[in-house]
């Protein structure tokens, strides 16, 4: 029996030894400690067993089974490790520098632009209005004081279409429509601060630097008393967050029929900062936007009484703009429809300040 | 336009100011200035000069060796200028000094030692003359430095012309002095002038037979002129503005010009009888003095001597009346004719001239007798024989009304927003040339007639005179004093932003800008014609003479030309088409989403069910909608018979999805797929958002159960789909395709339906019961489970 038993030990010592995988030690737990295994076996032989000697034998079978039990989980433990080590070592080392390729969709960089500005003027209490493209000669030109024979409206400059109508030739054409749709919000003693972008169109022939079809963005803001001098601080303030730095402005006399006075605003050149460079053609101003006080002519064609109102307008190019932050010097990539191109516009994120204005 | 300087210093006195600084504060105040030119500076050395002897170069038949008296020391000089002669006072340059192309410097020509040059105008840069020796046409002794009798020395600038579109007045240089005199606050001087003295009966008969195209007409004859010369200083001044000398009466009339603003023609008196002003009863040629014959229609004004025309009326003069050399006599008109007529003319012919270009700026009609005044007194102080030689004719058609404006301080001071005094305020109107009442803090000013013409009619314009001088660099500048409002947008904005950050970047698809016109020939290469539209009455090009009525044309065309970018692409535009007229006859335009996938990786199929993910994802994302489609006949000839389908939602056409015609397919692209979907944005913008209703998952375990369909020849999904939807059953949550199969001879599709129930877990005798009526209703329609 005794012997019996020790036998049992090594020979379950010898096979655990070579066994490789849980299953082959769930074949041997089967073998030894199952049911019809080698210690129920030894357990039946109890039986034959002096009586005085059962208590002593019946220990030894017990330490065997202990023993086999014991190493059975040691063994799992083991191979479970070795698993573990084996799935790793057999595992694929990735190559982190493979290159990835992944479709990236774009925007379309007057998008970026636009969005960014409208940003900014919705911070500074604008609100965003979209206009048509098609208008009549009322809203492009009546509705802005611009005379019946003031050459802007000669035919060469503008696409006139057979309704009658014609394609708007400068963002100002919505001036008449928004002052009217905003009066009632004047009236409540809100004031009116609008923005309205929009593509516009001049019949000019198409070189790098002249398009036919361009983005202009246009805003006004009318209220009780607002002064050239509110003017001024605005355009000052805009500017500064557009450009992202402390802009120097500076006014000089421009005409526009539909201002009074009216101004080119320059901005001194943020590259040089005023001495002179190729990029401002050494005058050391960057001419950037045309605005003034509405002229009250135009107040009154959107219903409004220039005694009581007056306001300011000021119009953005866009299209130049966008140049200007992409670097972007053959205008004709805006409509090009080049993949090219235009993919590179993946996201809204925007070129560092220094990369700015070229 | 040129200004000089040194003429603007004979109306204002410039002593001691800063000229740059100055140009400066013009640009600020008035108009751009675009360029600075410091003229003389490239001159040194240069003084008069007389040939005290000719001989000719012994092997050279151009040349001459001359002894010339530099007032210092008499010089050997080798010259090939043709007019040399014994006796000529001419401008010498000493070898050391320099003219504009380069030092001079003691040189050996042909065999024979030069000490200076001998100069013509053009090689001190005072004039295009290059025929020969300049000859120094005024007293000085020799060696006296050229620059001490002549005005070489000046400063010119050039002002933007556009800048001055507005300011008829700024177009000579005495408006440019009225503008230096306000900006320093130094006095304007008058004009000197000569008044036309003349006793006898001859009067120039002047009919104005066109009183609508003329405001005034005025004209006066000299004779008995003998010099036809202009003095060198004043063709220095002439060439500094940019003008070539002619003769002395062509010059004149420039320097009023460019003086006064004031065109004048001076005719040839002897080609001159009596003078009609009137457009021609037909169409006919005329010859202008630059040779040139020109097709006059019938609405050109003309200037007729009777019945022969001599001049188009304020753009050129003409060849047979032209001011030749030996004119003795001269009828001078100064005129104002109407700017838009002058205008339409002078774009008509394709001829502006400098007189054109100033008449558009609709000129006082004020200045006509005082340019006559000017030239009597220019040219006598220069021909002192000259005299007037016959009455004044002056008709005055038409005047501008006088303009008087009433303001006050509070108004300026509620347009600035800064505190301007009174007495600024005067000064500068008053120096501006306008005529001010001051009662209190109440202002009345009168426009004087050079600005009243179409310039200043209001009380902002006023508030631009009184601030423009005073500079708005020296405006404190100040935050308005709005209140706060809340910022809405129009959603048209937002749901367009919306719309690119699913497509750009939940599709990746691309963002592109196409032109609002169709151009017929690249539509060709696609195999689409332009469709009847809108059309732009004057553009360069007939080809794209239609507006698009859709965006996908254009999107195609740009999908095709970009098949080197990848082998998968989508493109994307919101832009506009013109969709027929509205009621008014205007057009009907419509915001318009294009998106066109090209794709050669996948199935056609495959493609068109990623494009209707698309537009569900748009509705579900901006409207938490479902968009239904139905397949239409196509509208366009390009969309695929079969596979166009209606976008609608709640029962309103939204927007559209095709394949392309094959014909069409093929142009595009032999290999790759391309599926078109538009949406009308304006449209989609109305369509009525769904809330989010929250709704408690339930808790209890669901069952699903699959079936296999034989789909039939002409069976749709939304067929099926009626066959469960009759049941109205709360329990059924969803239904998916899990599986298709298409052996080409039988087709199917496997759909697995999800049904759980809020409070119980559902038997499967229940869900049977279900089943076994959906199979029922499917049979009614012929379809049958797959074995």
């Amino acid at each position: 029996m005794l012997d019996k038993a020790q036998q049992l030990k090594v020979q379950f010592g010898e096979k655990v030894a070579v066994a490789a995988t849980p299953a082959d030690l769930e074949q041997l737990r089967i073998e030894f400690l199952g049911k019809k295994g080698y210690i129920s076996s030894l357990m039946a032989e109890l039986r034959n067993v002096p009586n005085e000697r059962k208590k002593e034998a019946g220990q030894i079978i017990n330490e065997v089974k202990q023993f086999i039990e014991e190493s059975i989980k040691t063994k799992n433990i083991e191979l479970a490790k070795l698993e573990e080590e084996r799935l790793i070592n057999a595992a694929e080392d990735y190559d982190v520098t493979f290159p990835i390729t992944e479709d990236k969709g774009s925007y379309h960089p007057i998008t970026l632009v636009q969005r960014e500005l409208e940003d900014i003027f919705a911070g500074m209490g604008f609100s965003i209005e979209d206009y048509d493209e098609i208008v009549d000669d009322y809203h492009c030109f009546e509705a802005l004081n611009i005379p019946k024979h003031h050459p802007a409206r000669d035919m060469q400059d503008t696409y006139y279409l057979s309704t009658n109508q014609l394609l708007k030739t400068h963002t100002s054409a919505a001036q008449n429509a928004i002052l009217k749709k905003y009066t009632p919000e004047l009236e409540a003693d809100r004031p009116i601060r609008v923005i309205f972008p929009g593509r516009c169109f001049r019949n000019e022939k198409i070189d790098a630097c002249h398009e036919n079809t361009f983005f202009q963005m246009e805003g006004v803001m009318v209220d009780k008393d607002i002064s050239i001098s509110n003017l001024i601080y605005f355009m000052k303030t805009m500017l500064s967050e557009v450009f992202r730095q402390d802009i120097t402005v500076r006014l000089r006399p421009g005409f526009f029929p539909f201002v009074e006075p009216g101004f080119e605003l320059d901005i001194q050149c943020t590259i040089c900062k005023g001495e002179g460079c190729p990029s401002c053609k050494d005058s050391g101003w960057l001419e950037l936007c045309p605005c003034g006080m509405i002229h009250p002519n135009v107040l009154i064609s959107g219903g409004l009484d220039p005694e009581k109102y007056t306001g300011f307008a000021f119009g953005l190019g866009l299209t130049r703009l966008a140049m200007m932050r992409y670097g972007i010097k053959d205008i004709r990539v805006f409509n090009s429809c080049n993949l090219k191109s235009l993919s590179q516009f993946e996201n809204t994120t925007f070129t560092t300040p220094e990369k700015e204005v070229k | 336009m040129f200004v000089s300087i040194n003429w603007i210093k004979e109306y204002v006195d410039l002593e001691g100011l800063d000229i740059k600084k100055l140009i400066n504060s013009f640009t600020l105040a008035t108009a751009e200035v675009e360029d600075i030119i410091v003229k003389g500076d490239d001159l040194r050395d240069v003084v008069v000069g007389e040939i005290l002897s000719v001989e000719n170069h012994p092997n050279s038949k151009k040349l001459h060796l001359l002894k010339v008296d530099g007032g210092d020391k008499i010089y050997d000089v080798v010259c090939g200028a043709p007019n040399v002669h014994e006796n000529m006072k001419i401008a010498f340059v000493k070898a050391g000094g320099r003219v504009p192309a380069g030092e001079i410097t003691k040189a050996t020509v042909a065999g024979f030692e030069s000490e200076g040059m001998c100069c013509s105008a053009f090689e001190l840069g005072i004039s295009d003359d290059k025929s020969g020796l300049m000859e120094i046409d005024v007293d000085a002794p020799n060696g006296t430095d050229l620059k001490d009798i002549y005005p070489i020395e000046d400063i010119i600038f050039e002002v933007d012309n556009k800048s001055l579109t507005n300011r008829p007045d700024l177009w000579g240089h005495y408006g440019i002095a009225r503008e230096f005199a306000a900006l320093t606050d130094r006095e304007l001087k008058p004009l000197p002038l000569s008044e036309l003295a003349y006793d006898g009966d001859e009067k120039i008969k002047v009919t104005v037979a066109r009183p609508d195209l003329v405001y005034r007409y005025s004209c006066v004859k000299m004779d008995n002129i003998t010099k036809n010369t202009s003095p060198m200083s004043l063709q220095i001044r002439l060439y500094y503005c940019g003008m070539r000398g002619i003769n002395l009466l062509a010059d004149l009339t420039n320097y009023i010009m460019l003086e006064m603003g004031q065109p004048t023609h001076a005719f040839d008196a002897n080609k001159i009888d009596e003078i009609v002003v009137d457009t021609p009863k037909e169409d006919c040629k005329f010859t202008t003095l630059d040779n040139t014959e020109r097709d006059i229609t019938t609405d050109t004004l003309l200037i007729q001597n009777g019945t022969t025309p001599v001049a188009i009326a304020g753009i050129m003069g003409g060849l047979d009346s032209e001011i030749v050399g030996n004119t003795d006599a001269v009828v001078l008109e100064c005129a104002n004719f109407d700017g838009v007529s002058v205008r339409k003319s002078s774009s008509r012919l394709g001829l502006r001239t400098d007189a054109s270009a100033r008449y558009e700026k609709m000129l006082d009609p004020e200045m006509t007798v005082t340019a006559a005044k000017r030239f009597a007194y220019l040219l006598t102080s220069i021909d002192a024989g000259a005299k007037v030689a016959s009455q004044l004719t002056d008709e005055y058609v038409r005047k501008y009304p006088e303009i008087s404006i009433d303001f006050n301080k509070a108004y300026v001071d509620k347009y600035t927003g800064i505190d301007i005094t009174n007495e600024r305020i005067v000064k500068t109107l008053t120096a501006l040339g306008f005529g001010v009442t001051e009662n209190g803090d109440n202002f009345t000013v009168k426009v004087p007639s050079y600005r009243a013409t179409k310039d200043v009619t209001i009380k902002a314009d006023i508030i631009e005179e009184i601030t423009r001088i005073y500079g708005y660099d020296n405006f404190s500048i100040i935050t308005t004093k709005s209140p706060l409002k809340p910022v809405r947008s129009a959603p048209v904005r937002s749901e367009s932003n919306e719309i690119k950050d699913i497509l750009v970047k939940h599709y990746n698809l691309h963002e592109v800008h196409s032109y609002i016109w169709g151009d017929v020939r690249k539509y060709k290469k696609l195999g689409i014609d332009v469709e009847e539209n809108v059309k732009i009455l004057n553009i360069e090009s007939s080809d794209n003479g239609t507006i698009r009525n859709s965006m996908l044309p254009t999107l195609l065309l740009a999908a095709s030309e970009n098949k080197d970018f990848g082998e998968s692409y989508g493109i994307f535009e919101i832009g506009r088409v013109v969709d027929g007229l509205k009621e008014n006859g205007y057009a009907n335009e419509r915001r318009r989403l294009g998106i066109v996938l090209y794709d050669k990786t996948v199935t056609e199929k495959d493609l068109f069910f990623k494009a209707i993910t698309i537009i569900n994802n748009i509705f579900s994302q901006i409207k938490h909608k479902a968009p239904e489609f139905k397949k239409v006949a196509p509208v366009h000839a390009w969309q695929h018979p079969k596979n166009t389908a209606e976008i609608t939602c709640d029962g309103k056409k939204i927007g559209i999805l095709n394949t392309l015609h094959p014909t069409n397919a093929q142009k595009l692209d032999k290999v790759a797929k391309v599926v078109c979907i538009e949406i009308d944005v304006d449209d989609f913008i109305t369509v009525k958002g769904d809330n989010i209703e929250f709704c408690e998952p339930s808790t209890q375990q669901s069952t699903y159960y699959d079936l296999s369909l034989i789909m039939k020849e002409g069976t749709t999904f939304a067929m099926l789909s009626e066959c469960w939807n009759a049941l109205n059953l709360s329990e059924l949550d969803s239904v998916k395709v899990i599986d298709t199969y298409d052996n080409g001879e039988i087709k199917s599709v496997t759909v697995r339906l999800i049904f759980s129930a809020k409070d119980r877990t559902l038997e499967m005798d229940e869900v049977q019961g279900w089943i076994n009526t959906i199979l029922e209703n499917l049979k009614k329609i012929g379809i049958e489970l797959r074995n």
